[in-house]
Order: C-alpha cells, then sequence, then structure tokens
C-alpha cells in the first residue's frame, strides 16, 4: 500500500561538523550503497550523497538474480540495503543533486544544488544509468503521449490496449511480462536475436497475448495527439511494414549519467566512465563503480561488487595519500 | 475498514513527522453520495491526522460546502487542499489518494507547510520572486511511479515559495477524464498553464525554466 521512502529530513549534524571527509559516495544506487558499507565499516568518514535511495532499483518490478534473495521487488531490494546501512548509521545526505565535482589541489570540492558545499579526499561516483533512447523520429514527440521507458510507472495507461516493446534484454523481456497484466496485446520488436535469460524467456513464451518480432528494426514513431503506430523494417526480407498501436516502452539498455563529470573525467564515446582495475578514473582520487563504468553487463549484483572493490581500492589509495 | 498503517508504518510516519514545526489543516473534500476512493482518502487522512496534533483535518461534502470547494477551486472529488498555521492557502492541492509512492509527496507537503525550512539557493529564490502572474502547475501521477513524488515535490514547493503559483498531484488513474483530456500515458507528467509540458522528475531548474517560458509568452 505505501512505499515510504522519507528519511528523516533534518541534515544530519555531521555534515557541518566534519570539514573534511575521506570518501563521498554520489549515488544512492546498489554500488554506492555497498561502498558505503565497506568504507563505513573501515573506519572511514564516508557519506552518501542523492537525490534517492535505490536508483534504478525503483525501475524494476521482480529481481530474481540476486544470490540469497530470490523472487523479490527492486523497491524492497533496495529498504533491505537502506536498512543495513543504517545499522552502521552511514550519514546520508538525501533529497539534493551535486552541481559540480572540482579537484582543488589534492581535495575535492563538491557543490549541492542548496547551496551546501562539501570538501573531500576521494570521491566515488555511483550516479548509475537511466534507459536510453532509440533515437528514432517521433521517439521524443509521443514520450508520454505513448512512449513510454518506465513499464512499473507507466503500464496501466495500457489496460486492454495494443503496446510494442522495444529490445531483446532482461529489462525488455520483464517489461512484457509486467505488462502482460495491462495490455490486450504486446508485440516485442528487436532488432537482433534474445539476450534475455532463458528462464524470463519461459514465462515469456507462456503468455498467449505477445507476438515476437526479433531481426526487426524500429524506423520511426508516428501518430497525431498520440502515438498511433511504428514503422518497422524487417532485416531479413528488407521489407517495412506498420504495427497499430498505442504504447511503444522501449527497454534498449542505459546511458551513463556521467554529465557531471563529463569535463573532468574520460569518457567512452557512449559517455561511459573510463576506470582502471583500481575503479579510479583518470584524476586521481576520483573513482566510480556500477553502471555509470564503462563495464559490460549491468546488473544489481555487479553494481554492489563493484562497489565493494571501489571502496576496498580506496582504502589502499588512502593508505598512501593521506 | 481495516487499518491501513502498520505499527511499523505508524512508527516511522510518527517519527518523520516530528519534523514539523507549525499546525497545519487539511481540507479534504469528498461526496458524501459516495465517489471512487473518497473513503480511502479520508481514512489515509485520518490515521495521518491522529500521529501528530499538529494536523487537524476538515471532511467537508462539496455541495453541502459549495462556497468552499469554489474559493479552492476544486473540480475533482477527491481532493485536499493544505493551509498554513494561519490558515492560508498557498497553492498545494492533493486530486485522488496519496498512497503507494505517493505517500512521500505528502509527507514532505506536511512538513514544509508546517514551516520546515527550505534549503534551495538564493538564485532560484530570485527567479521564484519574479514570477508575477498566476502560473498552474498540474501534476499527473500513477502510485506505482517511484519518479512522481520528487515532481509533485517540487511543484508544490514552488507554490509555497510564490503566491501567484498553485500546483496540483492528480492521480491519473482515479480521474481518467482529465487523464485522456491531457493526453497523460506516462507519469510524471507536469503541465503548466495548460500549455508547458515537461516530462520526469525534472529540477527545480527546469520548472523555472519551462515556467518562465510561460510568462512570456
Amino acid at each position: 500500500m505505501f512505499d515510504l521512502q522519507i528519511q528523516k529530513r533534518a541534515i544530519p549534524s555531521i555534515f557541518e561538523e566534519i570539514s573534511l571527509w575521506d570518501i563521498l559516495i554520489i549515488g544512492g544506487g546498489p554500488a554506492g550503497l555497498n561502498a558505503a558499507l565497506y568504507a563505513q565499516r573501515k573506519g572511514f568518514k564516508v557519506a552518501i550523497i542523492s537525490k534517492e535511495i535505490g536508483g534504478q532499483l525503483h525501475n524494476t518490478s521482480t529481481v530474481d538474480n540476486y544470490l540469497g534473495i530470490p523472487m523479490t521487488e527492486g523497491k524492497h531490494l533496495s529498504e533491505t540495503f537502506l536498512k543495513h546501512l543504517e545499522t552502521l548509521q552511514v550519514p546520508l545526505y538525501l533529497d539534493v543533486r551535486v552541481q559540480s565535482i572540482k579537484k582543488i589541489k589534492s581535495h575535492f570540492s563538491v557543490e549541492l544544488d542548496n547551496g551546501v558545499g562539501l570538501t573531500s579526499k576521494t570521491v566515488l561516483f555511483a550516479t548509475g544509468g537511466q534507459p536510453r533512447q532509440l533515437g528514432i523520429p517521433g521517439e521524443l514527440e509521443f514520450a508520454n503521449k505513448g512512449v513510454s521507458y518506465c513499464t512499473t510507472c507507466d503500464a496501466p495507461f495500457f489496460k486492454d490496449k495494443h503496446v510494442i516493446v522495444a529490445g531483446g534484454g532482461n529489462s525488455a523481456a520483464e517489461a512484457v511480462i509486467d505488462l502482460a497484466v495491462w495490455a490486450k496485446k504486446i508485440t516485442v520488436v528487436h532488432r537482433s536475436q534474445w539476450r534475455a535469460d532463458q528462464i524470463i524467456l519461459k514465462q515469456l513464451s507462456k503468455l498467449k497475448q505477445v507476438t515476437i518480432h526479433l531481426e526487426t528494426q524500429l524506423l520511426r514513431a508516428e501518430g497525431d495527439q498520440t502515438l498511433k503506430r511504428v514503422v518497422v523494417l524487417d532485416k531479413k526480407t528488407n521489407k517495412q511494414s506498420i504495427i497499430e498501436a498505442d504504447g511503444l516502452f522501449i527497454q534498449i539498455g542505459l546511458l551513463a549519467n556521467s554529465t557531471l563529470v563529463k569535463d573532468l573525467v574520460a569518457l567512452t564515446p557512449q559517455g561511459e566512465v573510463i576506470v582502471n582495475q583500481d575503479f579510479m578514473t583518470n584524476v586521481p582520487g576520483l573513482f566510480a563503480a556500477g553502471d555509470v563504468t564503462h563495464h559490460p553487463f549491468k546488473q544489481i549484483v555487479i553494481a554492489v561488487g563493484d562497489g565493494a572493490k571501489a571502496a576496498l581500492a580506496i582504502q589502499q589509495y588512502l593508505l598512501h595519500h593521506s | 475498514m481495516e487499518k491501513f498503517f502498520t505499527d511499523d508504518i505508524r512508527k516511522q510516519i510518527t517519527e518523520i513527522l516530528q519534523q514539523m514545526v507549525r499546525p497545519i489543516t487539511i481540507k479534504l473534500f469528498v461526496d458524501e453520495k459516495g465517489c471512487q476512493s473518497c473513503p480511502e482518502t479520508k481514512q489515509l487522512l485520518t490515521e495521518f491526522k491522529d500521529t501528530n496534533p499538529k494536523i487537524k483535518l476538515e471532511v467537508l461534502d462539496k455541495n453541502q460546502h459549495a462556497d468552499q470547494a469554489k474559493k479552492y477551486g476544486i473540480s475533482l472529488i477527491p481532493s485536499f487542499v493544505m493551509l498554513n498555521d494561519l490558515g492560508e492557502y498557498k497553492g498545494v492541492k492533493f486530486n485522488g489518494i496519496p498512497a503507494g509512492h505517493e505517500i512521500n509527496s505528502f509527507i514532505s507537503a506536511l512538513i514544509e507547510m508546517s514551516g520546515f525550512p527550505l534549503k534551495i539557493p538564493q538564485v532560484a529564490l530570485d527567479r521564484i520572486a519574479k514570477v508575477n502572474k498566476p502560473v498552474q502547475i498540474k501534476v499527473f501521477v500513477t502510485l506505482s511511479c517511484p519518479h512522481c513524488p520528487g515532481a509533485v515535490q517540487t511543484a508544490h514547493r514552488l507554490a509555497m515559495l510564490n503566491p501567484n503559483i498553485q500546483a496540483e498531484m492528480i492521480e491519473a488513474n482515479t480521474f481518467p477524464g482529465i487523464s485522456q483530456q491531457y493526453n497523460v500515458s506516462g507519469v510524471p507528467k507536469i503541465i503548466i498553464n495548460e500549455k508547458y509540458e515537461l516530462l520526469g522528475n525534472q529540477p527545480l531548474d527546469a520548472f523555472l525554466t519551462e515556467i518562465e517560458k510561460s510568462l512570456r509568452a
């Protein structure tokens, strides 16, 4: 019935007491949370700064590939993580966005959008990703008018309607399963072959209302006030056709949330933060972990593991640089 | 009706609401003849009221109190407005039940309307102060949308900071008519002065940019 996420809003006084942090973690998703857990246990002055806790866990309805916690919900996993952190009393600065990160001599200056400035010896950038756009004509025009990137948010609008799901990974397959509760008909359009886990595809194959077009490319979205149809290209026959539909859910992977550091660190052409094996960027003392990095396979368990590794690498760094 | 709050939730909410500074009043408009989610909304607000003596709740039938419904621009039912300790309406309105994820924007509004200091940079405050014409912000949400409370919270903050700005949450599934009218098929969808649209949980700056556009038009 309720998804309480609100924390005590008064900013913990610790943020006024500590003038120099060891580690400031930017981002409250799985990578940032686990890094905080490890760093706090090591005894560092560590804090998390984030708009919210959980990150992309909130975009996921079911999670069934996190070892030890079978068949759970993304938001439940997020609450479980947070409860664990609370037992260690990690300082959280929530409901703020970071405005800028600057390196000044050997320290980092982190400015928040409420005017507060913090200083730290190191920064862990763990801001995750957001849904990637297809980049086809009509996509932006019909965003929130039929085109959606969040199944848990928008599925109810497509009750008894026909929706298209673009993508072939786990998130696309899960979107189909989530939508099946509402939509009358679901058409999957994917430019290559399925990449999703067999176990999810098996579940999907039991759904009667699903049609699948693999090796098919979406060319454009069309409509008037709202989305009405998409034009696709069958790559095997090289023929274009029209699919009439009320909705288009785009689940084709992630775009790294790296805007904040784009002028500070090296990025891949796709905008992912490049890190070395110690999770450090090309700026000494600035680390990154989780989905924002160039590491392949964007998974919760991998982000969690990255967070731990980054915290341990930061420990080594601080030993040699303090 | 069974209680919504479990002991654990009640405890958490009670603790969070300790941050309320001054009393506030909620005026909930219902239709005594019956309406979808009126009883649930009434019960939810009552359970909230019981967690903190600073929350006053008035439940009003829209027909019997048509004058008040008109005063606060109530067009959907259930709908409620929040008044500060002086009984002033700052333009903070919720249409539909703030359950699910939306409980978070409701709790924020309770705390901030009670006088909890907002930390907003001076640059943004200056821009907000310059809004000198009426601005109406509608934020369409669903209860399963994790990004929606942030958008509602920002809209309500703007309303609290400038008497020319009014902001309302609209739960899209409770009000399919108005949702269709505004072509809502994705949330959060933010509509400023009926014309300017924002998608997603945008930062305060993005709201202000659209508001400024609407003022120039």
